[in-house]
């Protein structure tokens, strides 16, 4: 059992909180369907195939994409690779230590990899050098920089945004060696994730929690939409259970926002795309 | 895609609200305070529970036990030889099957203890996490820790189009949505929820429905096991 990792939360401040929230209210000032400022801005890795900054309140979160070649799985010889891996850097608060990913950013990894991989938004048959010989490998690398609430969401978007943003550079075979040209080719993408995390905190089902709301939540529940509005991956966390109707109401609300934040994730894209 | 059902059979026979065979047994485990196994498909898996026990470690609380979960697969528990290495997945799956399993009991009659659940997956099928958290279930109230209500989980999904109940290893592989939950059901809650693969709202909605009706199948196997050991064993132990 890890400690836990954030501030242990008075108890005044916690009634604080829930009276807030009882009032309608997030104890930021938000009204319970608003999400925190968001800030996406991608690009600013030069290094990097794509990348992208996200801020959602307090928190601060980067990903960057690299491209390698290598060989592909023996079940899907004619796909590409994706691997999502996640940090919660030292920087991001008091209560972390340097080391390997612990449960927590492994969660975090392999939430936002489903978010990706299950909406279909990156066209892996595209990834291809020659099959079964050499297709590319697509590294997303999340950092968190600064932690207040919500990675899942910030991490989300931040990720999509890297990859609708990258381009690399184009291999060809010669014999069995993949060359490396100069020719560059766009991520191959076919449809957008959108992450929206609730969280239950007494009796309120809320979006967005910051970490002091996570810190005394109940449970929370990250549901993922494509393009259409259908779901692709959902995750439930935290230690306590959702009624059957507070996991309705959030698919529900859930579909009811998630263009708004596809519209602020195309727009950001698009004018970094214009800025070039 | 379009050939995991044929005229309403899914590709083992059963139709598409059927459970694949279940086997529970409590009390499997002769040094644990509770233990179970499960059979379910091909899975084959281990629990057992250690504590409460006293413990000074960084890391317990004054308010509650605190649980740890292990969920391991052995090496040759699959096609392919698994390293016995903990993976991310499995790493994941453990902190998932904790998280279903705390909110349905009553912890804080044990402060500054730990409450150890390994699990041990002997054989892998789909709907591997599923099965641990029903056998866990059993071998908590095995080990006599005061809970609301069992916890059963199932996997539903999408194959072919279509929702199916309690997926095997192909329909997880082939099929189009896999949808694990747990369920506390009188308490009407669910407290483990995953899903990848695409689905409407609505079918969402549906196929929770139906993976509760197949929850409450599950709870009579585990309260048959639990009857079986404290009703029908009691000389033996």
């Amino acid at each position: 059992m890890m400690p836990k990792k954030g501030p242990i939360i008075s108890n005044l401040r916690k009634d604080q909180i829930l009276k807030s929230l009882s009032e309608g209210r997030h104890i930021d000032g938000r009204d319970l369907t608003s999400q925190r400022p968001l800030e996406i801005t991608p690009g600013i890795i030069e290094k990097a195939e794509g990348s992208a900054s996200v801020k959602l309140g307090g928190t601060h979160v980067i990903a960057g994409v690299k491209v390698e070649v290598d060989t592909p799985f023996p079940d899907t010889p004619s796909e590409g690779i994706l691997i999502v891996n996640a940090e919660v850097l030292p920087t991001a608060s008091e209560y972390q230590e340097p080391g390997p990913p612990d449960e927590d950013s492994i969660e975090l990894a392999r939430v936002v990899d489903r978010g990706i991989r299950e909406s279909k938004m990156v066209d892996f048959s595209k990834l291809v050098i020659e099959p079964a010989k050499q297709v590319y490998t697509v590294f997303v690398d999340i950092s968190v920089l600064s932690m207040d609430g919500n990675l899942f969401d910030a991490s989300s978007y931040a990720a999509v945004a890297a990859l609708m943003t990258s381009s690399f550079n184009v291999y060809r075979m010669e014999g069995d060696v993949p060359v490396k040209t100069e020719d560059k080719m766009a991520m191959p993408l076919a449809d957008l994730a959108v992450s929206l995390t609730f969280a239950k905190i007494g009796g309120s089902l809320v979006i967005d929690p910051t970490w002091e709301e996570e810190g005394i939540m109940d449970a929370r529940l990250t549901a993922v939409y494509d393009s259409d509005g259908r779901l692709c991956a959902m995750q439930k966390g935290g230690s306590g259970g959702l009624k059957i109707d507070d996991v309705f109401q959030v698919v529900d609300a859930g579909k009811a926002k998630y263009l708004d934040i596809r519209k602020k994730i195309v727009e950001a894209v698009e004018n970094a795309k214009s800025g070039n | 895609m379009g050939n995991l059902i044929v005229d309403g059979k899914r590709t083992d026979g059963r139709g598409l609200l059927d459970l694949r065979p279940l086997k529970l047994e409590a009390g499997t485990i002769k040094n644990a305070a509770g233990s179970s196994y499960i059979e379910h498909g091909k899975n084959k898996i281990y629990v057992a529970v250690y504590g409460p026990k006293d413990s000074h470690r960084y890391g317990t609380s004054m308010e509650k036990a605190v649980i740890r979960c292990r969920y391991h697969m052995s090496p040759f528990s699959t096609d392919e030889r698994k390293s016995p290495a903990p993976s991310r997945r499995e790493i994941e799956i453990s902190k998932v099957i904790r998280d279903a399993l705390e909110s349905s009991l009553i912890l804080d009659e044990f402060p500054k203890t730990l409450l150890d659940i390994y699990v041990e997956v002997l054989q892998s099928d789909g709907g591997s996490r599923s099965a641990s958290i029903t056998a866990a279930s059993v071998a908590l109230a095995d080990a006599g820790i005061p809970m609301k209500d069992l916890v059963e989980a199932v996997a539903v999904g999408k194959v072919d189009g279509t929702l199916v109940v309690d997926l095997s290893d192909k329909e997880d592989k082939e099929g189009e949505v896999d949808l694990p939950i747990a369920f506390l059901l009188n308490e009407n809650m669910i407290t483990l929820l995953q899903m990848d693969g695409k689905m409407t709202v609505e079918e969402f909605k549906e196929a929770v429905n139906m993976a509760k009706e197949a929850a409450m199948k599950i709870k009579e196997k585990q309260k048959e096991a639990l009857g079986k050991k404290y009703f029908e064993k009691v000389d033996e132990k």
